[in-house]
């Protein structure tokens, strides 16, 4: 049995169904993103976990109990908003003690608790400060202690890190992440940015309008996204049509060359066209030994990104994005010239629908 | 030309507000012929009537608050975290004090709690008294509720309320340790504005026949030449003591919140 499990929750607000049949069942100690656009309703079942939304069908167990019908305060659960939302007339130390006192530990246990928490999240001699005089950074570390100090059994984090600015945000969801694993406590982190979620999750929950479109590790959502809408929302895809030559091999057809798709058989019949789509990476420049298709591409445009280099091209009649890593000895093509490209029929994603 | 005007209604202004307040001063020290003196003064202290009056006053304007803070904290906060689609309808309930004179309302409270009731409130003096400070809390309720509800505009009532309970903590909690911390500048400021409205209110206290200092005021006024001048000197400069401390407190907590 899973350590929390959410089994075909729903909710409902007035007319509008927000969460549809939504399970999961995650791990001890494991790290859980919910990644999706904005109002597919993530941070609702965050809130369901919580107890601050109830939901209007289905059950949650932590720990093989059930709580879906336990309030929030008895829960045991830690909460990281996205909103700075420290006690502001307290100091540091009295926030990240507070989740003990109203469990009305002694004084002796807070405090050595609270030094423990300050030093995890490095910030040891800031204890009596108040909140206004912390950076934004400081402040969401200070919520991250807050909620760990009472020993949680969940741990639950809504976007903790989407008002901070670019170089905080990465620092920071690395602290998180190493934190997480340093006290092994079961995590779910909502975000909508895809990089935040694929380098910190051990597994992704891509989510659409109220569902669970596809649960799987940052490797698997990325390389084998199972719907359309998974491939793009995770990363850049370029999408080609092809012509199926034989459906039992997976031999297809794209501007003349011969490719073999990997999910052979093909559910189509010899003749049709088919949807498929190619990661940018898998789009490589020059003549390689072990591609199995060569193409010429016409650059449009060319993004140096430093140590990616992002180029457009035209490719059998559909604009692409390619990736090539920079090198040194090598200037990146320019606008209008000709490249060679290789393919391989195995990196193709077949889409569905 | 326009601030030559602006400055000559201004002018206007001063004089209209503090020619009689110069002038009751400038009686008030005349009690001695020929002389300036503090003699009215003198006689209003000595009076017992002038203390006795003023603490019974100063008690019931110290319960008033509490219940006041007791009534409109919980309520203010509840309806911005639950009900925020009734706040219009609270706000005119809070207001409903300022178009209904207080006499209406003492009145109706005689006919609901005289000694033939099912609560007989007027029979006993506690009984009276505690009629008088749910009389009072009705009057400072527009200021109170007021002071409170711009105070709670100033946090995250939600997320703090969230942030809380995700920790453990009950309502009583909440309320106690986060929410009245957060708005007690607010609460302070709605104290004062009761306090002085409960040091001269009349009304209710005449008509309840409660020995408070408004009736004192009214007594001494009808049957003295030179001590009602003082008296209402004195209570200016209550009122404006209590106005000073209120902004006092503002500053002292900003002061506070900027240096800690
Ligand atoms: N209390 C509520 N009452 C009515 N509708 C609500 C309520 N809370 C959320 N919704 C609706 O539910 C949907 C999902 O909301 P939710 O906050 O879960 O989205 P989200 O995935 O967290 O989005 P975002 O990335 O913008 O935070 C939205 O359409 C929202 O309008
Ligand atoms: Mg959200």
């Amino acid at each position: 049995m899973s350590f929390l499990t959410m089994t075909h929750l729903e909710k409902i607000f007035g007319q509008n169904r927000v969460v549809k049949d939504f399970s999961l069942s995650v791990e001890k100690g494991e790290f859980i993103s919910l990644l999706g656009p904005s109002g597919c309703g993530k941070t609702t079942v965050l809130r369901m976990v919580a107890g601050f939304e109830s939901p209007s069908a289905g059950g949650i167990t932590i720990d093989g109990k059930d709580v879906t019908g336990l309030k929030a305060n008895s829960r045991n659960i830690g909460m990281m908003f996205q909103a700075y939302a420290l006690f502001p007339n307290m100091t540091v130390a009295d926030n990240v003690a507070f989740g003990l006192k109203v469990k009305g530990a002694p004084k002796a246990e807070r405090d050595a608790r609270v030094a423990e928490m300050l030093a995890l999240i490095g910030l040891a001699d800031l204890g009596g400060r108040f909140p206004f005089q912390l950076s934004g950074g400081q402040q969401q570390r200070v919520a991250l202690a807050r909620a760990l100090a009472p020993r949680p059994s969940v741990l639950l984090l809504d976007e903790p890190l989407s008002a901070l600015d670019a170089k905080v945000r990465v620092s920071l969801r690395n602290q998180i992440r190493q934190i997480q694993q340093e006290l092994g406590i079961t995590t779910i982190f909502v975000t909508h940015d895809q990089e935040e979620a694929m380098s910190i999750s051990d597994r992704i929950v891509v989510m659409n309008g109220g569902v669970a479109d596809q649960v799987g590790a940052p490797f698997e959502i990325y390389n084998r996204p199972r719907t359309r809408f998974v491939a793009n929302f995770v990363g850049t895809l370029n999408t080609f049509e092809v012509e199926v030559a034989d459906p039992a091999s997976g031999r297809v057809m794209l501007a003349g060359q011969g490719l073999t798709l990997p999910d052979a058989p093909l559910a189509a019949r010899a003749g049709e066209t088919l949807s498929v789509a190619l990661r940018p990476e898998a789009l490589r420049l020059g003549r390689l030994p072990d591609a199995e298709a060569l193409l010429t591409a016409k650059v449009t445009d060319v993004h140096f990104m430093g140590s990616v280099i992002r180029l457009k091209a035209d490719l059998a009649g559909a604009a692409v994005s390619l990736d090539t890593f920079n090198r040194p000895d090598t200037p990146p093509p320019v606008v209008g010239s000709e490249v060679e490209v290789s393919l391989s029929g195995r990196d193709f994603i077949l889409l569905q629908a | 030309m326009t601030r030559f005007f602006a400055w000559g209604a201004f002018l206007f202004g001063c004089l209209y507000f503090l020619l009689p307040l110069v002038g009751m001063t400038e009686f008030s020290l005349k009690m001695r012929r020929g002389e300036y003196s503090f003699d009215a003064y003198r006689r209003v202290f000595e009076d017992q009537r002038f203390w006795d009056t003023f603490s019974y006053s100063l008690i019931l304007s110290a319960a008033t608050i509490v219940v006041g803070v007791l009534l409109v904290v919980p309520t203010a906060y509840w309806v911005r975290l639950k009900l925020p689609q009734a706040r219009p309808v609270i706000e005119f309930i809070t207001l409903l004090p300022l178009v209904i004179p207080a006499i209406v309302i003492v009145f109706g409270y005689i006919r609901l709690y005289n000694t033939s009731s099912f609560l007989p409130l007027t029979g006993s003096a506690l009984g009276t008294d505690i009629l008088l400070t749910m009389g009072y809390t009705t009057l400072a309720l527009p200021y109170m509720y007021r002071s409170v509800d711009t105070g709670l505009r100033t946090i995250d009532v939600t997320t703090l309320t969230e942030a809380a309970q995700s920790l453990g903590a009950g309502w009583i909690t909440i309320l106690a340790r986060i929410i009245l911390p957060n708005v007690m500048v607010a609460v302070l400021s709605g104290a004062f504005l009761t306090l002085a409205i409960v040091l001269g209110e009349f009304t209710m206290a005449a008509l309840l026949n409660r020995p408070a200092f408004g009736p004192f005021m009214q007594l001494l006024g009808a049957n003295r030449a030179y001590e009602p001048p003082a008296l209402a000197v004195i209570a200016f400069a209550i009122t404006w003591g209590c106005m000073g401390l209120m902004q006092l407190v503002t500053r002292f907590s900003k002061h506070e919140r900027a240096k800690a």
